[in-house]
């Protein structure tokens, strides 16, 4: 990790006149019933998204990181509702959104737009680009000015592609051209919140590094919000604001992106951030490597306590008995530990 | 690469695989030669679509004589294996070379458990009873960190997560000492702690084996962290080959540097931008004239015209950093001290 003077005193440097809150999101939960036995009577649940608290800020890229099966993608289709939540409330724009109908939803559904994981998955294969671009404008009934092909030609100048591929297919284009349809068609309504779940992590990583770009010019020339779903530390590094780290449905973690890299405090994201490889060979001995044992717990199953005691190698007795809340430690920085690591302290000099 | 006296277990030379299809020749690999000795590990690194897998598959001869046209040489411990008959490769997967595979759901059989799966391969190649066997499979499943291998034996692919999936594919893939392993982006589909424990896994065992071992990834950092060579690949061929510390320190290929710009490094300040490689890999079907990496090369104009017409060769004679680029070499030193070598600083 690196040994970087840590940026000004967390209280000044991390404080900017507070930004209007776009999302709010208070106590969701989001339990997926398993049916089995004679009468498929429900038999447990996977508690994918287990009572979440957090805020997006007009303008910011949030990052939510975190191993797979900690309920992140969960967490991206509750919020587009595309899933219904078992409990809690989403507030978008300070308007309660968790149980509008499908019919009050769809006006709504062009402020809040998604880009998804797989591009090969997410664009349908029969129809041009041209459709699957225009479809935002059919489904919403908007004619934009100068015609639908218009507009879809721009979007796609935007986002780095020709307007001559407005007639062509899906197939006709690698993963990373795709990823750029999908980013196009997600731009159409103009969104005010755009979720991106795992937007490169299916790309190579020449043509990862274009799409971060991109997603970066475009927050900026279209004054987007990003939720950012993520499981690459470094990746996430780049462009958030803030950053959530998660672990079995919870928030374990929660700070602002400078202070987090600099100063993790939870044992998960400590160990996270010494276990990311780094393309360095001189590095490799030097380096200090946390090795956790065993597995990622069953969500259907969660340990008691912290869910995180079965892996760490601070947990105590208390650990296994008596889950932490997530509690501000130091201004704009949240753990939920009963023993979180100290601060870091910059090498003076 | 590193001692020329020792002869190397697996010899790859000039390797070429073709595939026919009705859009024309998919020519995956194109003229690929390494070498790897016991107790050493390769790294190969590429896009997808660069021929890594392909060449692992020649080496366990897992390509079919119908679909594809395999010429050059594969020598694993002096014995050839391009044109070798099933039976003879047969006898010597298990044993002599393994595979770690990317996706252990389709690996495995969902309908065998998995101590089944390890015994079959065991008793294959060992004349040992059922129960010897079975005792065998747990104590691999216990040396791959799986809890409770006894119980955990008799169960199915389905019941073990991720992880112990991967796990319980490494075991397979040892159950026979394997002289050679060779593990097709074995932490892919995991989360960064447990390819870390993967990665120490595959370490530690080499070190109780001497065993050779071939690692093929995009993760650089996954490189970085175990390889003592590295071959990097575009398009089907080797663009630049050397021992780590060459390709990290003073790598030479402009798609080389290309990747390592375009990673986001943990270890140093942020990077405020990366800097991408423009363009796309080409369809292997037209693989651009010349340099295969020409069309995205942002130095083509140092040479130019042997750029689009030569194909660069990769010149390891007398030298143990090969690199197939037309642009002379202190000119690349020069480009690497001056442009590329800072943004890591």
């Amino acid at each position: 990790m690196s040994t970087q003077p840590l940026t000004p005193p967390a209280h000044e440097a991390v404080f900017p006149p507070p930004r209007e809150n776009l999302l709010e999101v208070t106590g969701l939960v989001k339990h997926f019933g398993i049916r089995g036995g004679f009468l498929q009577r429900q038999t447990g649940a996977v508690q994918a998204v287990d009572g979440l608290d957090f805020e997006v800020r007009r303008g910011e890229t949030f990052s939510i990181v975190g191993e797979s099966g900690c309920g992140k993608s969960t967490t991206a289709r509750l919020i587009t509702r595309l899933l219904e939540p078992s409990a809690g409330t989403v507030v978008f724009e300070g308007r309660d959104i968790t149980h509008l109908s499908d019919g009050k939803m769809r006006p709504i559904r062009s402020d809040i737009q998604m880009i998804f994981q797989d591009p090969f998955s997410s664009l349908n294969p029969r129809h041009t680009v041209g459709k699957i671009c225009g479809a935002p404008y059919r489904l919403q009934g908007i004619t934009p000015e100068g015609g639908v092909k218009k507009a879809v030609q721009d979007l796609l100048e935007l986002v780095g592609l020709s307007p001559e591929h407005y007639n062509r297919y899906p197939h006709e284009f690698s993963g990373g051209q795709r990823q750029r349809i999908g980013i196009a068609r997600t731009l159409a309504l103009k969104p005010k919140l755009i979720v991106a779940d795992e937007p490169v992590s299916a790309l190579d990583v020449s043509i990862q590094a274009q799409v971060v770009n991109l997603l970066e010019d475009l927050q900026n020339e279209l004054d987007l919000t990003y939720v950012m779903i993520a499981h690459d530390l470094s990746v996430v590094r780049l462009d958030s604001d803030r950053v959530a780290v998660r672990f079995l449905g919870k928030i374990v973690e929660l700070a602002d992106r400078d202070e987090l890299y600099e100063s993790p405090r939870h044992p998960y994201t400590v160990a996270m951030m010494s276990a990311v490889p780094i393309p360095d060979t001189k590095r490799r001995t030097e380096r200090e490597r946390i090795r956790l044992t065993g597995d990622v717990p069953s969500p259907i199953n969660p340990p008691a306590g912290c869910r995180f005691h079965t892996r760490c190698w601070k947990a105590q007795e208390v650990c296994k008995t008596t889950e932490p809340p997530l509690v501000e430690i130091v201004p704009a920085h949240s753990v939920a530990c009963h023993f979180p690591e100290p601060p870091h302290v910059p090498v003076a000099g | 690469m590193t001692d020329n006296v020792k002869t190397p277990y697996l010899d790859v030379n000039d390797l070429r695989v073709h595939f026919r299809t009705d859009d024309g020749l998919v020519r995956s690999v194109d003229g690929l030669s390494f070498q790897v000795e016991r107790g050493k590990t390769l790294g190969i690194v590429g896009e997808s679509g660069s021929g890594k897998s392909v060449t692992s598959m020649a080496v366990m001869g897992l390509h079919t004589a119908s679909n594809a046209e395999l010429t050059g040489s594969i020598r694993l411990d002096g014995q050839e294996l391009v044109g070798a008959g099933k039976e003879a490769v047969r006898a010597l997967r298990g044993k002599k070379m393994a595979m770690i595979f990317q996706d252990p759901l389709s690996a495995m059989h969902p309908y065998y458990t998995v101590g089944n799966q390890i015994i079959e391969a065991y008793r294959i190649h060992n004349k040992v009873t059922k129960k010897v066997a079975r005792k065998h499979a747990i104590d691999l499943l216990d040396r791959v960190g799986i809890p409770e291998p006894g119980k955990r034996v008799d169960s199915y692919p389905h019941q073990f997560s991720g992880g112990m999936r991967q796990r319980a594919m490494i075991a397979m893939a040892l159950s026979c000492d394997p002289d050679l392993l060779i593990a097709d982006e074995p932490t892919t589909a995991l989360d960064v702690t447990v390819q870390a424990q993967i990665l120490d896994l595959i370490r530690d065992l080499q070190k109780d084996f001497n065993s050779a071992v071939v690692i093929i990834t995009h993760d650089l950092g996954v490189v970085a962290e175990v390889a003592d060579d590295i071959l990097v690949m575009y398009a089907g061929r080797a663009v630049e080959y050397g021992t780590a510390e060459e390709i990290f320190n003073e790598g030479e290929h402009p798609y080389t540097w290309g990747l390592l710009s375009s990673m986001p490094r943990f270890d140093r300040k942020r990077t405020e931008r990366l800097e991408p490689i423009k363009g796309t890999p080409p369809s292997l079907i037209r693989v651009p004239k010349g340099c295969p990496f020409n069309p995205r090369c942002q130095y083509v104009d140092l040479v130019g015209e042997p750029c689009v017409t030569e194909r660069p060769s990769l010149l390891a004679e007398g030298s143990s950093h090969g690199v197939a680029c037309h642009i002379p070499p202190e000119q690349r030193s020069a480009i690497w001290n001056d442009e590329i070598a800072p943004r890591f600083a």
